[in-house]
């Protein structure tokens, strides 16, 4: 072993209730990091999967149709939201625009829908619904409605529809059963339930109805075309941007996940913003914790100090002694809170879980983030042993010999 | 240079002054020559600036003028980390108070002055370590930490690591002044037969004229000036009994 990891280490040891105490500290301030991150981690995870899960990353629709009320422009969204879903118009050569928009970077899947207001009803129950037409194959790529058919198939062929779980309940129909779907002037189509999905929201539950994209086309008066091009991108975080290029690129109106649901965000944004405070300050109480050892260290053996310089050690090696027990204790110290934030992790999340068993706090307890915590933990040992370290190889020997 | 090598330490006109504004001179021109495998006491009353030499001679401290020769290496011109080195290299230290590291086993305080410099320990180097001590007497004892030993174990010790890397001079700052008197016996008895055995060349600062009467050389120091012993010491005109 090297002069100074012997020496170091051998301190470390020797004043092992100086070293326990200091090693509790970073242990406990590592592992309120990882927990703190985990938690916050695991729980915007679920909220973003949670929103995405039933989006498409971005809407490209004709500008003068945009559905919904954009934040940015309020006068205009608040005309364009009056406008009635009859006067739905189709993407003008949306063919052509939907191969271009695929072969933008970043963009993973594409697909074109039809996407318009409408009643379905069965016997005497009517329900105000959300006709999503779609291309089964394009669309399962944007948005993975297959895997959440809880009850019958995913299949979009003729007149098949998948209704939400919460539709299925308030018209009371099963897989099989047929239901009648209108549009305001007059338009309809009697369709056969095929699956019932559920997309874990309530509200798109109890609204949405998927059906063919031929049918919304019927439907909604727009034969051969598509009102809007949903799409997925592949990194969550760049909606946004792409949005914007393709918009460019189109001419279409693009609305991205971010701008729709920029209240999540400026929550998520808050969530971190909260963590990396608390962790800032935990950063900062461990560092001046181990600063604050190791300076008692470096005055209580400043004797022992100027013998180690006065047989031949030069004031670099004394340095790294210091700089060694700052890292070795940032280590330590990110190995024992690791394994405790991670232990409290699990049990707060096994503490509460949902009526389904999955865990309403579910956590992310990813290796990134147990090698970040390491890394911050020794990167503090070794900065705040700095001082100290700088200090004690600047001792003058003789000086401190006589008087240490 | 056969006349350099035969000479372990040439102190020439050395001056030290302490302070800043108020400047106090502590040694005023000291002139010193050393030859390989001599055991020189350095006697003089507290405050003569005995220490104060040493710490110059150990290169622990820089005069503020003159010039130290070591082993034929003016030692002027180093800068921090060539005086580092060869400190390390050709001095050994024993202080008054041990000054061993009571975390460490005496073999590993005994190591310590070649772990200091190698960066690393080899096997050879505390299979050494051991055979020191086994010469001052505690052959038995290496495993144990320093803590545990008596003061002149400790001292033994001391003397172990002063003298296990092989430097050419051991400068020994009063190593009995805390030791009981059959202790200061022993452990300068130790001295005197590595001083024969081995040739390593000795400086001893002492009070103890006992002790220094047993050296082959005496050298007075008095107000920062080396003197003349009969001035230094009046008694020892009549001679011994
Ligand atoms: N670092 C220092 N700063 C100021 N004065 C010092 C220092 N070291 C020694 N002295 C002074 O120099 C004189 C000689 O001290 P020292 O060499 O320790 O004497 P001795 O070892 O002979 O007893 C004393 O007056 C002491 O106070
Ligand atoms: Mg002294």
């Amino acid at each position: 072993m090297p002069f100074e990891w012997f020496v170091a280490i051998r301190y470390l040891r020797d004043s092992r209730a100086q070293t326990v105490l200091i090693l509790a500290a970073v242990s406990i301030g590592v592992s309120v990091i990882v927990f703190l991150s985990a938690l916050i981690g695991g729980l915007q995870a679920s909220l973003l999967k949670r929103t995405l899960d039933t989006q498409p990353h971005v809407t490209l629709a004709p500008e003068e149709l945009v559905a919904r009320p954009l934040l940015r422009e309020n006068v205009r969204a608040a005309v364009t939201i009056e406008r009635s879903p009859q006067r739905l118009q189709s993407i003008h050569r949306w063919r052509t625009l939907l191969d271009q928009v695929e072969r933008v970077r970043g963009v993973v899947a594409a697909s074109p829908t039809v996407t318009g207001a409408a009643f379905a009803s069965r016997g005497v129950a009517q329900r105000p619904v959300v006709v999503r037409a779609i291309d089964p194959e394009r669309f399962v790529a944007v948005v993975d409605v297959r895997s959440r058919v809880t009850r019958g198939r995913y299949r979009l062929t003729g007149n098949d529809v998948l209704i939400g779980k919460g539709l299925a309940e308030l018209l009371g129909s099963q897989v099989g059963d047929k239901v009648r779907v209108s549009t305001g002037d007059g338009r309809e189509a009697l369709v056969i339930v095929r699956g019932v999905f559920d997309l874990g929201n309530e509200s798109i539950d109890e609204r949405w109805i998927f059906v063919p994209l031929r049918i919304g086309q019927t439907l909604f008066d727009m034969p051969g075309g598509a009102s809007t091009i949903e799409l997925r991108v592949g990194e969550v975080f760049e909606a946004e941007r792409i949005g914007v290029e393709l918009a460019d690129l189109t001419g279409l109106e693009a609305d991205s996940w971010m701008k729709i649901n920029e209240q999540l965000l400026v929550g998520l944004r808050s969530q971190e913003s909260s963590k990396l405070m608390i962790q800032v300050f935990v950063v900062i109480a461990v560092a001046l914790g181990i600063a604050s050892v190791l300076i008692v260290s470096v005055v209580q053996k400043s004797r022992e100090i100027g013998i180690l310089r006065a047989v031949g050690s030069s004031s670099g090696r004394v340095l790294r002694i210091f700089l060694i027990q700052g890292g070795v204790l940032g280590l330590l110290g990110s190995i024992v809170g690791s394994a405790l934030g991670a232990a409290f992790s699990l049990f707060f999340e096994r503490l509460a879980t949902g009526p389904d068993g999955s865990p309403t706090f579910p956590v992310d307890l990813s290796p990134e983030l147990f090698v970040g915590a390491s890394a911050l933990a020794i990167g503090i040992g070794l900065v705040s042993a700095l001082l100290p370290a700088r200090r004690a190889s600047r001792l003058d020997p003789a000086t401190a010999i006589r008087n240490g | 240079m056969a006349d350099e090598e035969a000479s372990v330490l040439r102190v020439e006109r050395v001056v030290k002054d302490f302070g800043e504004g108020i400047v106090t001179r502590v040694l005023h021109g000291i002139d010193l020559e050393l030859a390989r495998g001599e055991l020189a006491a350095l006697i003089g009353p507290s405050g003569s600036g005995k220490s104060t030499l040493l710490n110059l001679v150990g290169l622990l401290d820089r005069p503020t003028s003159g010039r130290i020769v070591l082993s034929g290496r003016d030692t002027s011109d180093l800068d921090d980390e060539e005086i580092t080195l060869l400190r390390g290299r050709l001095i050994g230290f024993v202080f008054q108070f041990h000054h061993l590291l009571p975390a460490f086993t005496a073999e590993e305080n005994v190591v310590l002055p070649s772990f200091a410099q190698e960066g690393w320990a080899s096997a050879e180097m505390r299979r050494h370590a051991v055979e020191v001590l086994a010469a001052v007497g505690l052959g038995g004892r290496a495993k144990a930490r320093v803590t545990e030993l008596s003061g002149g174990q400790q001292q033994r010790v001391a003397i172990a690591r002063a003298l296990a890397h092989r430097p050419a001079l051991v400068l020994a700052d009063e190593p009995t002044g805390n030791l009981d008197t059959a202790s200061a016996d022993e452990v300068f008895e130790l001295m005197r037969t590595l001083n024969r055995e081995r040739g390593t060349t000795f400086l001893v600062v002492t009070h103890d004229e006992r002790i220094a009467e047993r050296c082959g050389r005496i050298i007075h120091i008095r107000d920062g000036r080396i003197v003349e012993p009969e001035r230094a010491a009046p008694r020892a005109l009549g001679g011994p009994g």
